[in-house]
């Protein structure tokens, strides 16, 4: 590593340069603890000024070693791990999981029980998104959008401790339904948070998207072409938002999805505000799928029998879903056991943060700031 | 679905229309009047959406935790640590047939077994570390008799480890 | 129009308590410790009511334990603070470091020095005190310049130099609108000022310049907000991008110095609006007979803080609705639309002026 002045450079940089009249670049260390890098990141930035020059992002600082710790685990307990992955898309995480083993051992799920997790994704997306929602408020200035975000996916979170007893780590998915029934006045409660999201939705509309001050911060910043996009391997509304026309909803249907109508909102320019406006968008999509799913929801069972124990048959599994911020797979290798042999999450977190040197170069400070908000970046997620 | 991944892009993006919203481009959002006035009002139909809410009183959703302790409502379901229920003669059901011992993840429970006077094999100490478990439901799904729940108990701060290990049954056997 | 005569009741009464030099020095004394004690009362009744208001803007309750309706919070909060050791980060200039927290501070004294309260109520009644004001409230900025760069930390450096970037603007548009005012009135003195205003509320400066003087209050607000570095133009504390601006390793009293400041400095930004804008001491008059009467009957001063309180919601409101602006988007804010328009007003006031078009 290259050394000046007796410094070590940070890992991934080049030298830093001094100009002619004297004055020097400098480097700025963002995170671990910073407000707006929402976790543990830790974000070498060199800059010029205000200018960002070049962005590093370290990693590792909430590395909990998940995946080797499955192999340790049954396939049934490694659900309750992917929690801890995404917290904010935890039901969608165990989906993944359960419907890796479902095609390992051939498990079909009864009707209610796939509607039953169409519903929780969507209501998970939607609770996540509204999350993200007041964080990006909040890491522009705007404070009081954090708590009204926050109120809002209060309701989504009381619905869900209704549902499987808790908040954040839910474990409610199994292989072939999932854990419980709905509650009795489930639909009903849907119904009327739907009804509620609908009018907040209106006002954050007001409050945040025509705020000229948002348009003008979020327009044109940490723009990511889409070429540049697939490279990086960027998915979900990050993807979207540069104009990827990939949902895994729609393009490799998973549960019952291919039943719903709903469109893949797309952007264009994959700047800030298209990623803002492609969440704001999708929040209605969901609510879209919510209103078919309560529509045709059926009666029946909700889990195929349960077997006694779950021993996966030699061979190598794959199964992807879409979570609130893109492509999540899971990978498993069984040699016909009740443990898996290797087991490999593909974190959509990880490959869109990779493009952030990319967006923020040339910006300021204040639009590193966004860039990183729009991302809507899970740090443990990264990690694992 | 296939066993490989099909996480290919498709091509054409030119083929959806885009966002309503999205359609501003940098280059066109020349400044006019029209538009600085629209910026303003918008601006103040913010403050508006603000003031909405310091009006309305009744759209306060703070609750005051340490003071409605004794009101609090859990729902049927919640997930908080595990208890082990007693009838009234102070008996569990628990058969210590180790069930949720194997169905643990983190290894939290331990379940220590006695001989009772007819030799037969009983529950000694139902061992449970509080501070490795996840809460995450898998023990009360895998027992058969239905011996321990999960309670709401969620106030689990303590100023060391030591009460964090609890044996959950009262008296040995059933 | 009424004459208010000037007199020095409170002054009157120590002199002719003391012998002359004793006097002088005793209202001297006199004056700085009422000032002290509204700046120190204002300050806590300020963080307390900006807590409440900020709360209720986003559905919270806000304080509430200590003490009935939260009201000792900001009493509790001082104590910690100042029980807090107050750090020495390795490697600040120690001159600057601590130097920097008084000076804010001290400008918002000097500020409440020549406010008129009341008819009466006024340290003293500057003949320039309009030039005053604005000179010693630049205090606060260099304390944040100072601080900013004595404290030896990268984030601080950066938000003091937004901050003396934001100065140098915003402090233009500021002077202009109050130019305006001085220009309409024909006086410098604060009090003159407020005087100027007698008659009915159509007299306040707000309205009685039609157009301008509306547009002169809103530029004020505008540029008041940067100057008091609140939200949304809070560019040198920024604390979703700088973790804290100028003031992130600052603890203990050397913080709570800051931040006594910025709550200080509200309340007399707020009450330079009500003096120059919203007719200082005056009580509102509609023409109505015994409507008016009522109202006049109110004391001054207690009008002064109704029209600087409604001033202070304003500024609250906009921080907790607004998002922040960028550097650049502020200093263009100031220089290519705040700073023409100003300019443009100061115009059209000075035409409305010359040719006496001024609503009677």
């Amino acid at each position: 590593m290259a050394t000046e002045q007796g410094y070590a450079l940070p890992p991934g940089f080049s030298l830093r340069e001094t100009r002619a009249d004297g004055s020097q670049e400098y480097f700025l260390n963002m995170g671990p603890q910073h407000p707006s890098t929402h976790g543990v990141l830790k974000l070498v930035v060199r800059l010029d000024g205000e200018t960002v020059i070049e962005v590093v992002p370290h990693l590792g600082f909430i590395h909990r070693a998940i995946e080797k710790m499955g192999e340790n685990e049954t396939f049934v307990q490694y659900i309750h791990l992917t929690d801890r992955m995404d917290y904010l898309s935890s039901h969608i995480n165990n989906l993944c999981v359960c419907l890796a083993i479902e095609k390992a051992m051939g498990i079909g799920v009864p009707e209610r029980g796939e509607y039953i997790r169409v519903m929780v994704s969507e209501l998970q997306r939607i609770q996540s998104h509204l999350l993200w929602w007041g964080a990006f408020g909040m890491d522009l200035g705007a404070v009081s959008a954090f708590l009204y975000g926050f109120k809002e996916r209060e309701k989504i979170t009381a619905l869900f401790e209704e549902l499987c007893g808790a908040r954040l780590t839910m474990n409610f998915f199994r292989p072939g339904g999932s854990n419980a029934d709905v509650p009795e006045n489930f639909l009903a409660r849907v119904k009327e948070i739907l009804e509620e999201l609908k009018f907040s939705l209106d006002e954050f509309e007001v409050l945040l998207t025509k705020n000229p001050i948002i348009r003008e911060r979020t327009l044109g910043v940490g723009a990511l072409s889409r070429e540049r996009a697939i490279n990086y391997g960027c998915s979900g509304p990050v993807g979207r938002a540069s104009g990827i026309d990939f949902d895994v909803r729609k393009h490799d249907p998973y549960s019952v999805y291919d039943r719903f109508q709903f469109d893949v909102p797309l952007g264009k320019n994959g700047d800030c505000y298209d990623r803002y406006m492609v969440r704001m968008q999708e929040m209605r999509e969901s609510i879209r799928i919510l209103a078919q799913a309560m529509a045709g929801f059926p009666e029946g069972q909700y889990r195929s029998k349960e077997k006694a124990s779950y021993k996966v048959p030699a061979g190598s599994y794959y199964a992807n879903v879409e979570t609130a911020r893109g492509l999540y797979a899971t990978y498993m290798v069984s040699d016909n056991s009740f443990k898996p042999y290797r087991i490999k999450s593909r974190s959509p977190n990880f490959s869109n943060l990779s493009a952030i040197n990319e967006m923020s170069r040339g910006g300021k400070i204040a639009d590193l700031v966004a860039i990183l908000s729009t991302l809507d970046l899970i740090i443990p997620d990264i990690d694992r | 679905m296939t066993d490989t991944a099909t996480a290919t892009v498709p091509p054409a993006p030119e083929a959806k229309p885009a966002l309503p919203g999205v359609q501003v481009d940098p280059a066109n959002g020349k400044p006019s009047l029209r538009r600085f006035l629209g910026d303003a009002a918008n601006l103040f139909k913010g403050m508006g959406v603000t003031f909405r809410y310091i009006r309305k009183p009744s759209r306060v959703v703070t609750r005051e935790y340490p003071e409605n302790r004794d009101t609090l409502k859990f729902p049927e379901r919640f997930r908080g640590q595990v208890i082990m229920p007693h009838d009234e003669n102070g008996d569990h059901t628990c058969t210590a047939c180790t069930l949720c011992e194997k169905a643990c993840p983190n290894g939290s429970i331990s379940i220590l077994t006695t001989k009772n006077i007819a030799s037969k094999r009983v529950l000694g100490a139902f061992v449970y570390r509080l501070s490795s478990c996840t809460l995450c439901n898998l023990c009360i799904e895998a027992c058969p008799f239905d011996a321990i729940h999960m309670g709401p108990g969620f106030e689990m701060a303590t100023y060391s480890r030591d009460p964090l290990d609890l044996i959950l049954n009262k008296k040995e056997g059933r | 129009m009424k004459a208010y005569a000037v007199n020095h009741p409170i002054g009157d009464i120590v002199r002719s308590l003391l012998p002359a030099p004793w006097a002088a020095i005793a209202n001297g004394a006199l004056a700085v410790a009422v000032i002290a004690g509204l700046v120190t009362v204002s300050a806590i009744f300020l963080i307390w009511l900006e807590r409440k208001v900020c709360a209720h803007f986003q559905a919270r309750l806000g304080p509430t334990r200590v003490g009935p309706f939260g009201l000792l919070q900001p009493i509790a909060d001082a104590i910690k603070l100042l029980m807090k050791e107050n750090l020495r980060p390795r490697g600040v200039d120690n001159l600057a470091y601590f130097m920097a927290p008084l000076l804010p501070i001290t400008g918002s004294f000097l500020v409440l020095a020549v406010m008129p309260f009341d008819h009466n109520l006024q340290v003293v009644d500057l003949q320039a005190g309009v030039v005053y004001v604005v000179a010693v409230s630049g205090l606060g900025i260099l304390g944040i310049l100072i601080g900013g760069w004595g404290s030896n930390n990268k984030y601080s450096l950066l938000g003091s130099m937004r901050s003396g970037a934001q100065l140098f603007s915003y402090e233009l548009s500021m002077v202009l609108c109050l130019l305006l005012i001085v220009m309409a009135s024909g006086s410098a003195s604060l009090r003159e000022i407020v005087l100027s205003q007698q008659g009915t509320v159509a007299d306040w400066w707000i309205f009685k310049l039609p157009v301008a003087g509306f547009l002169a209050f809103f530029l004020f607000m505008i540029s008041s907000t940067a100057e008091l570095n609140r939200g949304p133009l809070d560019l040198s504390e920024a604390e979703s991008e700088l973790t804290g601006g100028f003031h992130t390793e600052y603890t203990g009293i050397s913080f709570s110095m800051f931040f006594l400041a910025e709550f200080v400095n509200m309340f007399a930004s707020a009450g330079l609006g009500a003096t120059f804008f919203l007719g200082g001491f005056l009580a509102p008059q509609f023409g109505i007979g015994p409507v008016d009467y009522a109202l006049a009957a109110v004391p001054g001063v207690i009008w002064f803080f109704l029209k600087t309180y409604f001033l202070i919601f304003l500024y609250m409101w906009f921080r907790w609705t607004f998002p922040r602006l960028r550097i650049d988007h502020l200093l263009s804010l100031e220089w290519k639309f705040l700073l023409p328009v100003s300019m443009a007003n100061l115009l059209l006031a000075a035409t409305l002026v010359t040719f006496k078009l001024i609503i009677p």
